[in-house]
């Protein structure tokens, strides 16, 4: 016998809580608005200072910047790890030197320590054969380059290190057991699988140093707030123009999260997509016509 | 016929933990080797040691009438570069008890990398021959798929293809189906049996009773890191002479 059945009416919790402080959220979003423009701030001059020539020159700096020392940094991290994961006692010791030594200090004091290399190496010279005097070669930007680059690495290759370790000890024995060193076996296989691990810290990281580049302008690098700051000198705008910078960051910022999402997927590859992209689809016709 | 592997002797200690105490096997051309025993009794270890995954602490192994990672010098041997050993690695193959395929890349570029990245040869070579290889192990349709949507079975039966593709001289089976589906044994052991009937050498690390009667030339019993035993397949089952064996056997049926 079958029983009728009940026609239920399902009754979800009312959320006041949720409501009452979305208005009161709302509520303050709208009284910093209103501060933002009825404070003593000339809107005018902030669109004006836009597109000027000198602030666009400060946002290309600022993104060369940023893209040249994540380049280095991750070069010098990818190293660093591999370096402190090798069976070489040597290397290892130089890692864990390398690590302590730039994740020790702030990174302003590095940026004015390598602006400033002079004082402790008047010259530099490469084996006696070329000479040269510091001060013409650690520019701002050299200085800034070195100084952001070479500490970022430090912390990459701790990053590195992680998404190495997460790979299971497995492939290293089945990249050995066809014939490969441990060091082919790291560049082809382990690294690769590793960076979908790497892949989202550095891409906080990189967002990080957009905002680290502001701290070059104390070298006298002219990236964005350096920019603005030369303009501000000049119109006394202090706050429109900071909001001009702070409009620039948010874009670059903005840009870069998005393409973090594409970077993660390409690296995400055979983890959720079941077959090969595109490319290698003539192969698969080639197959399909063999059987 | 010819040896194809030979340990002598040989030892390994885990720190205090002696894990193979004078394991010495012969094995010839076209054989098939099982070993059996309970866990913890050094078949992997064994097995490991003689592709070099794992380091001998005393006595030799030798591939071919070559000794593994070490050249012979009046009464020393010296250590061989990564390079050299890596070449003697690939002339091995081994398949291991989690497939251990490379997930980032697809099932054909799992098979093409140690022949065209490794051993250098030509690569459309390799691929017509790596698709031969995968219509043999049954999965000719999966060759652009990527290893984590395949069956346990059918990663294991890549993980086989890849190694058949390096052209090795033996291979070496760590316990190949005990991760796997009780449904999906079966797949992997046909493979593995055709692969035996086609005279290939092979060492088995198994549970699989049932595949060693019907397949293995001789069965070697491990226990406490020491062969045991050493029986025909037929012997084994009916009429084992060593009691432990005996027990050991009642106890997997």
């Amino acid at each position: 016998m079958i029983k009728p059945k009940i026609q239920y009416t399902r009754v979800e919790p009312s959320n006041y809580g949720q409501k009452i402080t979305a208005v009161l959220l709302i509520m303050v979003l709208i009284y910093i608005c209103m501060s933002f423009w009825k404070g003593q701030i000339e809107w005018q001059y902030v669109s004006e200072n836009l597109f000027t020539p000198t602030v666009l020159s400060g946002v290309w700096s600022m993104i060369i910047m940023t893209f040249l020392a994540m380049a280095l940094g991750i070069i010098l991290g990818v190293m660093a790890a591999v370096a402190r994961m090798s069976d070489n006692r040597v290397l290892q010791s130089v890692s864990i030197f390398y690590v302590w030594l730039f994740r020790g200090t702030p990174a302003l004091l590095q940026l004015l320590l390598w602006f400033n290399l002079a004082l402790i190496f008047p010259h530099l010279s490469l084996f006696g054969l070329v000479e040269v005097r510091t001060v013409d070669v650690m520019t701002p930007f050299v200085a800034a380059l070195l100084g952001l680059g070479v500490q970022q690495g430090a912390y990459t290759s701790e990053v590195v290190r992680a998404g190495i370790l997460s790979i299971d000890k497995g492939q290293l024995e089945a990249a050995q057991s066809i014939g490969m060193t441990k060091f082919e076996a790291m560049v082809r296989i382990i690294l690769p699988q590793a960076m979908r691990v790497i892949i989202p810290p550095i891409g906080n990281e990189t967002i990080g140093m957009v905002k680290l580049t502001s701290l070059a302008s104390v070298i006298q690098y002219s990236e964005l707030l350096r920019s603005v700051e030369d303009v501000y000198y000049v119109n006394s705008r202090v706050i429109e123009l900071l909001l001009v910078a702070a409009a620039w960051y948010m874009v670059v910022v903005t840009i870069l999260s998005i393409g973090q999402y594409y970077v993660e997927k390409y690296f995400s590859r055979g983890w959720g997509a079941d077959t090969a992209p595109q490319k290698q689809s003539k192969l698969t016709n080639a197959v399909a016509e063999g059987e | 016929m010819s040896v194809i592997i030979s340990a002598e002797q040989i030892n390994k200690h885990f720190d205090d933990l002696h894990v193979l105490k004078d394991v010495s096997l012969d094995v010839h051309e076209g054989e098939v080797i099982c070993i059996i025993g309970p866990s913890g009794s050094g078949k992997s270890t064994f097995l490991r040691c003689i592709n070099q995954l794992e380091v001998t602490t005393d006595g030799i192994i030798r591939v071919m009438g070559e000794i593994v990672g070490y050249r012979e010098d009046g009464d020393k041997l010296h250590r061989l570069s990564d390079r050299k050993i890596a070449a003697q690695r690939s002339r091995v193959g081994m398949v291991f008890q989690r497939f251990n395929l490379f997930p980032h890349k697809t099932v054909l570029e799992n098979i093409l990398e140690g022949p065209v990245f490794v051993q250098k040869r030509n690569k459309e070579q390799v691929k017509k021959e790596a698709l031969e290889i995968l219509k043999k192990v049954g999965l000719s349709n999966k060759a652009n798929s990527y290893p984590n949507s395949l069956s346990g079975g059918q990663q294991q039966r890549v993980a086989i293809a890849r190694t058949l593709a390096m052209k090795p001289d033996a291979i070496l089976f760590d316990e190949p189906t005990s991760a796997l589906d009780p449904e999906l044994v079966g797949e992997v052991l046909a493979v593995m049996k055709e692969l035996a009937n086609s005279g290939m050498t092979m060492i088995v690390v198994t549970h699989e009773i049932g595949f060693c009667r019907e397949v293995a030339d001789k069965v070697v019993f491990m226990e406490s890191g020491e062969i045991v035993a050493v029986e025909s397949p037929e012997n084994m089952l009916t009429n084992p002479t060593h009691a432990r064996l005996k027990e050991f056997v009642s106890a997997v049926l």
